[in-house]
C-alpha cells in the first residue's frame, strides 16, 4: 500500500463534511452532475460461476466437466446464440436479451492469480490495481474524482456492506434501506431539538429522516395515518433486501444520482450449487428488472449496469455437486446504453490445456478494461485518466464495443 | 478541568448508577498498575488454549473435503457445522464479557486502552475458525502489555500468529533461503507486515523510512511463522541469508536468529518518530480529532524520556490541562456507545449470561453492522477511523437511534425513570433540551432512547 493510503478521507467523513449540503439546510439542487448517463455497478460477492450463468454447451469439452450442473438447452438452459445457453434462473431477463438490453462478457478477470481468496480477490476487484495493497481507495471513486462536479447525491453506495470501490475523496452518499428510521412524530421533534446545537448530529439526522421517508414511500406504505411502520432493531435485512436496494437505487437514479453501487452476495457455491445459484440468479434478475422498472424508459435508455465478481469457479464440478474458487469469470451487462443481445469476449476453450492451471476458465481479458471502456463511452472519462489514475497501469487495449 | 465524572466519561467507560466516579488521576493510574480484576472476573479464552480446537476443526474440514461425493459426507458436514456454530457462540460470549467488563469496572481506563491498542494492532482472521479469534488475540497478546513498555507490546502483537496470518508474513520466504531453494512452487518476499510495522505500528506514515527500509525489514522478518497445530514458530529455513540494514543500522546475519527481529522491533519502538506517532494517536483517540499540539508534544516528550514506558506516557496525558477541556468532543465508536449504554443501564451480569447467544448477537453485535463498525471486521490493518464524521453518518446515526429505542427493554428487566436516567447517564452534561426530551417523550422506551441518542451521551 502506498503512502497516500491514510491521506484520503473516508467516504463517510466526506458525507459528514457536507453538513451544509444537507437537503434540509439548503435548497436541493437537482441534475447538477456534469453528465447525464447512469452507471450501476453490482458486485457479485463470493465468486460467480461463469460457466453456469453462460453455459458453453457448444464447446465439446463442456459436457465432460459438468454432471449435476450440466447445462445447455437440453438441461433447461435458454439458448442464446447456438453456443451459449443462459441459466434458467435468469429466464426473466430473456426479454431484455431479445431487446438487446442484456449482454455478457465471457472469460474476464482481475489480475488476481493463484491465491483464490475472497478477501483478497474482492479487495483487488474494488481497488482496481494490478496488485494488492497499492492504494487505499476504490476505482469508482477515482473515476468520480476525475470527473469533478460531484455533489451530495451524485454517487450512492447502497446496502449494509462496505463498497470499497467507492471509497475515496470524492463525495459518496451512503445509505441502506435497512437503516430506515421510523421514529414517532414526537420522537422526531424531540431528537431534532436535542441535536439542534450539534451541527454534525443535526445534519446526519436531517438526512437520515429524508432518506428514510423516501424508502418508506417507495415501499408503497401510506404516509403516517397515525400508525407508522413499527420500528425494528437495526439488523441487516434478509431475503428481499436486494429488491429494496434496487428500488431505492432506481428512485435516486431518477433524480440527481449518476452512479450507484451495491452488492449481491451468495455466489460461493461449493456444494449443491444448483440450489444455491438458483436463488442468487433470481436475486440478480429481480434486481435488474426492478432497476429497469424503477428508473423508467427514458433513463433506462441511458443506463449501463455492470455486474462483476472477484473470480470465477473451477471448470470441473467437484465432489459435492458444486464448484471451487477459480480464475476466469463473466460479467453481466444490462441497460439501454449497452450493446446487448450478444456475448462479448474471446472464448478460451475448455480443453485441459486451455484451462488456467489446468482447472479454471482461462481469462482472456481484464475485467478492468471492460469497465474502463464503459466509463469512457458512457461518461466521457478520457483514456489517459482511465489508464493512469482510475486503473493505474492498465492497458485498455482495443474497444470491445460494449456500448451502443 | 479534571472532575471524576469527566474522567469516567472521557478516559473510562462512562457513568454508571452503581459505580460512583471517584479519585484523582493518580488513582486511575494506580488501578491500572494493579491487578486486572475484570479479565479475571469475566474471562476470555487464552489464545494458546484454542490451538487444539483449531486443529480439530481443520482436521474435520479436511476429512469432510475428502469425503466429498461419498455417503460419509453429510454426517461430517453436520459435525463441521456444529463445531463452527459452537465456535461462533463462544465468540458471542466473548463479546458479552467485554460488555460486562465495561459495565462493571472501576478501572475503565484499562478497558479503553485494550480497545485502543487492539485497534492499533488490528489483526483479523481471514478464513475458517481464524475469523473468530480476534477477542482472544487482544486478550492474550495486547491486554497484558497495555501499561508496560511499548516495545514489549509491539513484539507481542507483531509476532503473534494472528498478525502473521493477517498480514501474510507466514507466506514470506527469503528468495535465497533454504526453503525457497527446495520449493518447486513460486515463493518470495511479502512486504505487508514490514510495511505496516513502520507505517502503522511505529514510525507513522510520515516517518523517516524509505522503500529500501521496508524491503530490508521484510527480509529480516522472513522466518516469522506459525503452525495451526502449535502456534508461533520461528523457521530459519525461510529466512533470507545475510545481514540487513534498517534505518541505517545493521541486523541479522547468519545463522538467522529471532533475537535480531526482536532487536529491530526494540529499536523501532523507541524511535523519536514512534514517540510522536503514538503520542498523537493517543491524544486524537482520547481527547480530540484536532488535538492541542502542546498536549501531543508533552506526551511525546514523556515517551522519549522513558523509552516508551506506557504508564508514564499515560501519566503525561492525564496530567496535562489540555486533556480536561470541559466540552465533550469525540464521538464514541459503536462498540463504546453500546458498552457505555449497558453501563448506564446497569445491565446485570446474570441477565446477560442467561441470554441465548443468537439473541445476544442480534441484540448487541449485529446492530453494529449498520452503525458502521461490524465487530472485529475493520476494513484494513489501520483499524477503525477516529473522525467523528465517520460515525455520525445518516445511516450510522439512524442505526444508533433505533438500537437506543429498542435494545434497552431487552437488556434490563425494568427501565429506569427517564428523569433519573438523564442524571445517571449524563451527570452535569445534561442540558435543557435533553431534560425536556426525556420528560416529553411519549413512552419510557423512547425517553431512554432519546437520552442515549443525545450528543452529550454520544460524545466524550
Amino acid at each position: 500500500m502506498t503512502l497516500s493510503r491514510r491521506h484520503f478521507l473516508t467516504r463517510s467523513a466526506a458525507i459528514g463534511c457536507s453538513a451544509a449540503a444537507s437537503p434540509l439546510l439548503t435548497p436541493v439542487s437537482f441534475a447538477s452532475a456534469p453528465w447525464d448517463t447512469r452507471l450501476v455497478v453490482i458486485i457479485l460477492r463470493g465468486g460467480m460461476d461463469a460457466l453456469d450463468m453462460l453455459q458453453p454447451y457448444g464447446d465439446v469439452n463442456y459436457a465432460g466437466l459438468r454432471t449435476t450442473l450440466a447445462g445447455g438447452p437440453e438441461n433447461g438452459g435458454l439458448d442464446l446464440d447456438g453456443f451459449y445457453a443462459l441459466h434458467r434462473g435468469l429466464a426473466p431477463l430473456m426479454p431484455l436479451w431479445n431487446r438487446q438490453d442484456l449482454g455478457f462478457v465471457q472469460a474476464v478477470s482481475t489480475p488476481y492469480r493463484n491465491r483464490r481468496s475472497h478477501f483478497d480477490g474482492q479487495d483487488l476487484l474494488e481497488a482496481g490495481t494490478s496488485g494488492l495493497g497499492e492504494v487505499g481507495d476504490g476505482w469508482l471513486n477515482r473515476m468520480l474524482q476525475q470527473m469533478g462536479g460531484v455533489e451530495n447525491h451524485t454517487a450512492f453506495a447502497i446496502g449494509q456492506g462496505e463498497m470499497k470501490l467507492l471509497h475515496g475523496t470524492a463525495r459518496v452518499s451512503d445509505w441502506s434501506p435497512d437503516a430506515a428510521l421510523n421514529l414517532s412524530p414526537q420522537a422526531t421533534l424531540l431528537a431534532k431539538l436535542m441535536m439542534q446545537n450539534d451541527p454534525l448530529f443535526h445534519a446526519a439526522l436531517a438526512e437520515a429522516l429524508d432518506l428514510s421517508q423516501g424508502s418508506s414511500m417507495m415501499q408503497g406504505q401510506p404516509e403516517s395515518e397515525g400508525g407508522m411502520e413499527e420500528m425494528t432493531m437495526p439488523l441487516p435485512g434478509r431475503g428481499k433486501s436486494h429488491l429494496k436496494i434496487a428500488e431505492f437505487a432506481a428512485e435516486k437514479l431518477r433524480e440527481e444520482t449518476r452512479v450507484a453501487a451495491f452488492s449481491i452476495n451468495g455466489w460461493d457455491t461449493h456444494s449443491n450449487q444448483s440450489r444455491g445459484v438458483g436463488t442468487a440468479f433470481q436475486r440478480l434478475s429481480d434486481t435488474i428488472l426492478a432497476l429497469r422498472d424503477g428508473v423508467g424508459a427514458a433513463i433506462w435508455g441511458k443506463t449501463a449496469i455492470m455486474a462483476m465478481t472477484e473470480f470465477g469457479r473451477t471448470a470441473r464440478e467437484n465432489g459435492t455437486r458444486g464448484t471451487d474458487h477459480g480464475t476466469g469469470g463473466a460479467m453481466l451487462l444490462a441497460g439501454g446504453a449497452i450493446a446487448g443481445g450478444r456475448v462479448h469476449g474471446r472464448w478460451p476453450g475448455l480443453a485441459e490445456a486451455d484451462l488456467f492451471d489446468r482447472r479454471d476458465l482461462m481469462p482472456t481479458a481484464d475485467v478492468r478494461s471492460q469497465a474502463a471502456w464503459i466509463m469512457k463511452g458512457l461518461i466521457g472519462v478520457n483514456r489517459a485518466q482511465l489508464e493512469q489514475v482510475v486503473f493505474p497501469g492498465l492497458d485498455m487495449g482495443d474497444d470491445p464495443g460494449l456500448l451502443l | 478541568m479534571f472532575t471524576p465524572a469527566l474522567a469516567e466519561i472521557r478516559f473510562g467507560c462512562g457513568l454508571s448508577p452503581d459505580l460512583m466516579p471517584k479519585g484523582a488521576t493518580e488513582e486511575i493510574l494506580q488501578r491500572l498498575a494493579g491487578p486486572d480484576h475484570m479479565a479475571a472476573t469475566y474471562p476470555i479464552d487464552d489464545f494458546d488454549s484454542l490451538w487444539p480446537q483449531i486443529v480439530a476443526f481443520n482436521a474435520l474440514g479436511r476429512k469432510r473435503r475428502k469425503a466429498r461425493g461419498s455417503d460419509a459426507y453429510d454426517d461430517l458436514h453436520d459435525q463441521y457445522k456444529i463445531m463452527r456454530r459452537e465456535a461462533r457462540f463462544k465468540r458471542v460470549g466473548w463479546f458479552g464479557q467485554i460488555i460486562l467488563r465495561h459495565s462493571q469496572t472501576e478501572d475503565g481506563f484499562r478497558e479503553r486502552l485494550a480497545l485502543f491498542w487492539g485497534d492499533h494492532f488490528t489483526a483479523q482472521g481471514k478464513a475458517g475458525l481464524a475469523k473468530l479469534l480476534g477477542a482472544s488475540y487482544v486478550d492474550t497478546a495486547i491486554r497484558p502489555h497495555v501499561s508496560g513498555s511499548f516495545a514489549d507490546l509491539l513484539i507481542s502483537a507483531v509476532t503473534h500468529p494472528l498478525m502473521l496470518h493477517y498480514l501474510d508474513q507466514y507466506k514470506s520466504i527469503g528468495p535465497n533461503s533454504r526453503a525457497a531453494q527446495k520449493s518447486d512452487r513460486p515463493t518470495g518476499l511479502n512486504e505487508n507486515l514490514a510495511r505496516e510495522v513502520m507505517e502503522l505500528h511505529t514510525l507513522g506514515v510520515d516517518g523517516p523510512y524509505t522503500q529500501q527500509d521496508v524491503r530490508q525489514l521484510a527480509e529480516l522478518f522472513t522466518g516469522l511463522s506459525f503452525r495451526w497445530k502449535s502456534g508461533f514458530k520461528y523457521n530459519p529455513n525461510m529466512a533470507e541469508p545475510g545481514p540487513e540494514t534498517v534505518l541505517g543500522k545493521g541486523y541479522g546475519g547468519d545463522p538467522a536468529q529471532l533475537e535480531e527481529i526482536h532487536a529491530v522491533l526494540d529499536d523501532l519502538a523507541v524511535h523519536p518518530a514512534t514517540a510522536d506517532h503514538i503520542a498523537r494517536k493517543l491524544v486524537v483517540h482520547f481527547v480530540s480529532d484536532t488535538p492541542d499540539p502542546a498536549l501531543v508534544d508533552h506526551v511525546a516528550a514523556r515517551f522519549r524520556e522513558t523509552r516508551g514506558d506506557l504508564a508514564q506516557v499515560y501519566a503525561a496525558l492525564l496530567e496535562h490541562p489540555a486533556a480536561w477541556g470541559p466540552e465533550l468532543r469525540n464521538v464514541k465508536p459503536p462498540l463504546d456507545f453500546i458498552a457505555s449504554a449497558c453501563r448506564a443501564l446497569a445491565v446485570h451480569p446474570a441477565h446477560l449470561k442467561q441470554v441465548d447467544p443468537r439473541k445476544l448477537a442480534r441484540g448487541l453485535i449485529t446492530p453494529m453492522v449498520l452503525m458502521g463498525q461490524p465487530w472485529e471486521r475493520s476494513n484494513g490493518p489501520d483499524g477503525w477511523p477516529e473522525e467523528d464524521e465517520a460515525w455520525i453518518t445518516p445511516q450510522g446515526l439512524a442505526a444508533r437511534m433505533r438500537w437506543a429505542m429498542l435494545a434497552p427493554r431487552q437488556l434490563v428487566n425494568r427501565l429506569p425513570s427517564p428523569e433519573k436516567f438523564v442524571e445517571i447517564s449524563l451527570g452535569d452534561y445534561a442540558d435543557g433540551p435533553v431534560r425536556f426530551a426525556a420528560s416529553a417523550a411519549e413512552t419510557q422506551a423512547e425517553a431512554i432512547g432519546l437520552v442515549l441518542c443525545s450528543p452529550a451521551f454520544q460524545r466524550r
